[in-house]
């Protein structure tokens, strides 16, 4: 089950090659063309059944973040950075694998029998924290890390089941949205479909601005995994998104308008073809669409999400039913863009 | 010109970013003779090309090598009754501005110093905090009349150190960043030419980086190289600061490893260090490297970059304090790596057939 093996898999943001060769699996034989280029993206095109000259960009990035080791101390102990955004909070009494040979190690912490009542509730930063992998030395340790390495959480897949058929699992950000792409890949479109499975969104879009460059589309649409804080909170706040609501429409969020008309193509679509959906609460998070539509002289673009519980923390949660949705949704939003004026 | 030379002169000149006209004569001059041609794009930035030496079958490659030549500085911002208020350019800590001298450019150059009250006319509240910008001041000497005649808003003001040699082949000065990095280059253009090197190189002291990377972004669009190289200085071991971040001076040039960096990049230059027996460190970067780096990565559809950095202490202080044996070892990494690329590398990085 691709979700399984793209969620198990590392692509922590500068090292997705792992990602990058499932995902190449699962598309090779659907596509007429794929390349990779400089910083890693693979790009596939689809030529479209000759109807329409438009060129269209689908873009979903394939990193998740993670660490990377910084120091290796002299008794053992590795310390290391967040690659990406990620509250050190959560990475307390964590397990993560570390570099290609997946060693095992755990973000360890003082008992709770041995903290004074002050230091307990005093958070910890990343800068106290340090990743254990069992040695003792320096040396050791070398022998199994070295300086640099990646390393990603720790966590199966695994589906919960219910009403809402949910799943468990780490980096559903964005590895739903590279399931989704995968499956629009497998149809053919009146245009020429270019796919970007992009590299290093998550510490500033940065395949996303070299990909939209090459490709040069005329219309992007970026499939992303987004917040979803619909949970007890202090104010009375609406969520950025509630589980089980159905694929998320950005209207803006902190770098895009979206653009009008293919959001009111997305709804028209929904509205027709009773496909349950929702928007994105404005103003928050950023997506590689952020970057997209600044390209060259600039692309009409909007982002299609699924919501995700606890992004940027090892386990998170989605919705079978709001991938489903997604990928439903842009389908029948595809066969439908043609009929769109985009002129100004 | 030997390296303790060149980096005293490349120290001592001026550069703040946007002004960067005197370094980049003094860069021009020392290129000259192991480059075929120089020139200046439209931001500033100094470009050299030194061929390569290819056969008319094999496609023409080209490596470009960038090390920023401004440095930070002051701008004047007021005339205040015979002191000059000034704000900044680039980054800088504060704490380290009272008591510095500097040379405020105006109709001429006037040396001048950041003054500040004596401990005997200071409140004991203020004393431990830092002096905020809107209170320094540059006293040049002049009264107030004079000093409206000699100086206006928007002139320089550059930071003033002579270098200084301390033991060990240390030597600390202002400017080390990124001066210390175009002495890397100079060094690599000179051994360069006593070696076979079959791809083109673009040698490009860069302008303002210091105030977002702009010279890089120009130019690199500009040369389009097939892969680029940046070169800067790193945070060195220093007290107070912890060693998880830092490196260590006097222990070889950095290799930077992290998305920032392609992989392979990365591999050929630690490979040619091991293979020479070249000192050297790794510099793991999880995110933005802070340099030239970042931007050339990203020029257009994309280009496979690295970053070699030289260790340093006190960045951003006119007590920048480095390795000699550092900036040697840089030149001939450098050198060395240029030499050994070959159209085999092109494929393995994947690299289109160059259009002609």
């Amino acid at each position: 089950m691709l979700l399984r093996q793209l969620s198990e898999a590392f692509g922590v943001s500068g090292h997705e090659g792992p990602v990058r060769e499932l995902i190449l699996g699962a598309i090779q034989d659907h596509v007429d063309d794929h390349r990779v280029d400089a910083l890693g993206n693979l790009i596939a095109k689809k030529r479209g059944d000759g109807q329409s000259s438009l060129k269209v960009m689908v873009a979903a990035h394939m990193d998740e973040v993670g660490l990377m080791i910084m120091h290796i101390e002299k008794d053992g102990w590795l310390r290391f950075q967040p690659v990406g955004g990620i509250d050190p909070r959560i990475l307390v009494a964590k397990r993560v694998l570390i570099g290609d040979d997946r060693v095992p190690g755990v973000i360890g912490v003082t008992p709770v029998h041995l903290l004074d009542r002050k230091a307990s509730s005093k958070a910890l930063e990343i800068k106290d924290l340090a990743i254990d992998i069992g040695v003792s030395s320096r040396d050791e340790a070398e022998n199994h890390v070295k300086l640099g390495d990646y390393a990603s959480f720790d966590v199966a897949y695994e589906e919960l089941g219910g009403e809402l058929r949910t799943a468990k699992g780490k980096a559903f950000d964005d590895r739903a949205g590279c399931v989704a792409l995968v499956r629009l890949l497998q149809q053919r479109y009146p245009f020429d479909f270019y796919g970007a499975f992009t590299v290093q969104e998550e510490i500033g879009a940065r395949g996303a601005r070299v990909a939209a460059h090459a490709i040069a589309p005329d219309v992007a649409f970026v499939l992303e995994g987004t917040i979803c804080d619909d949970m007890p909170k202090k104010r009375d706040l609406s969520p950025t998104t509630s589980l089980g609501a159905g694929p998320a429409i950005t209207l803006m969020d902190r770098t895009l308008i979206a653009d009008r008309r293919l959001v009111r193509l997305l709804v028209d679509t929904a509205e027709e073809t009773g496909i349950a959906h929702q928007f994105k609460q404005p103003g928050r998070g950023s997506t590689d669409a952020g970057i997209i539509h600044l390209s060259r002289q600039g692309v009409p673009s909007a982002v299609v999400s699924a919501p995700i519980r606890n992004l940027h923390s090892p386990v998170s949660v989605l919705s079978l039913n709001d991938l489903d949705g997604m990928v439903q949704l842009m389908q029948e939003s595809m066969y439908r863009l043609t009929e769109r004026d985009l002129s100004r | 010109m030997q390296v303790k030379d060149l980096m005293q002169q490349l120290s001592e000149a001026q550069g703040v970013s946007g002004y960067e006209a005197p370094v980049r004569e003094l860069v021009r001059h020392e290129w000259a003779a192991y480059v075929d041609e120089t020139g200046v794009d439209a931001l500033g930035n100094l470009i050299a090309v030194r061929r390569g030496q290819t056969d008319d079958h094999s496609p023409r490659r080209s490596i470009m090598l960038a090390g920023h030549m401004d440095e930070i500085g002051l701008l004047v911002t007021k005339l205040d009754e015979g002191f000059v208020r000034f704000s900044t350019v680039g980054g800088f800590d504060l704490r380290v501005l009272p008591g510095q001298e500097v040379t405020v450019h105006g109709r001429r150059d006037l040396s001048g110093v950041i003054g500040m009250r004596p401990p005997h006319v200071t409140d004991p509240a203020d004393r431990d905090k830092v002096v905020p910008l809107e209170e320094l001041f540059v006293d040049v000497g002049l009264p107030g009349s004079e000093l409206n005649a000699q100086v206006r808003v928007g002139d320089v003001i550059s930071l003033r150190r002579p270098f200084t040699e301390l033991a060990n082949e240390l030597v600390s000065g202002k400017a080390f960043d990124n001066r210390a990095a175009l002495v890397g280059i100079t060094k690599c253009l000179e051994h360069l030419s006593t070696l076979r090197h079959a791809w083109d190189v673009h040698a490009v002291a860069t302008v303002q980086e210091e105030v977002g990377l702009k010279g890089a972004l120009t130019s690199t669009f500009g040369i389009a190289p097939d892969i680029g190289i940046a070169l800067d200085v790193t945070h060195g071991d220093m007290l107070g600061v912890s060693e998880v971040d830092t490196v260590r001076i006097g222990e070889g040039p950095a290799i930077g490893f992290g998305p920032n960096i392609h992989p392979l990049m990365y591999a050929r230059l630690l490979e040619t260090a091991k293979s020479y027996e070249i000192a050297h460190q790794i510099e793991p970067i999880p995110g933005r490297s802070g340099t030239d780096a970042w931007a050339m990565q990203v020029t257009r559809a994309g280009i496979p970059t690295a970053l070699l950095s030289i260790p340093l202490r006190y960045m951003h202080t006119t007590v920048e304090t480095l390795s000699l044996r550092d900036l040697e070892r840089t030149g001939r990494l450098l050198a060395l790596f240029v030499a050994s690329l070959d159209e085999g590398f092109a494929q393995q990085l994947g690299l289109e057939p160059p259009s002609t």
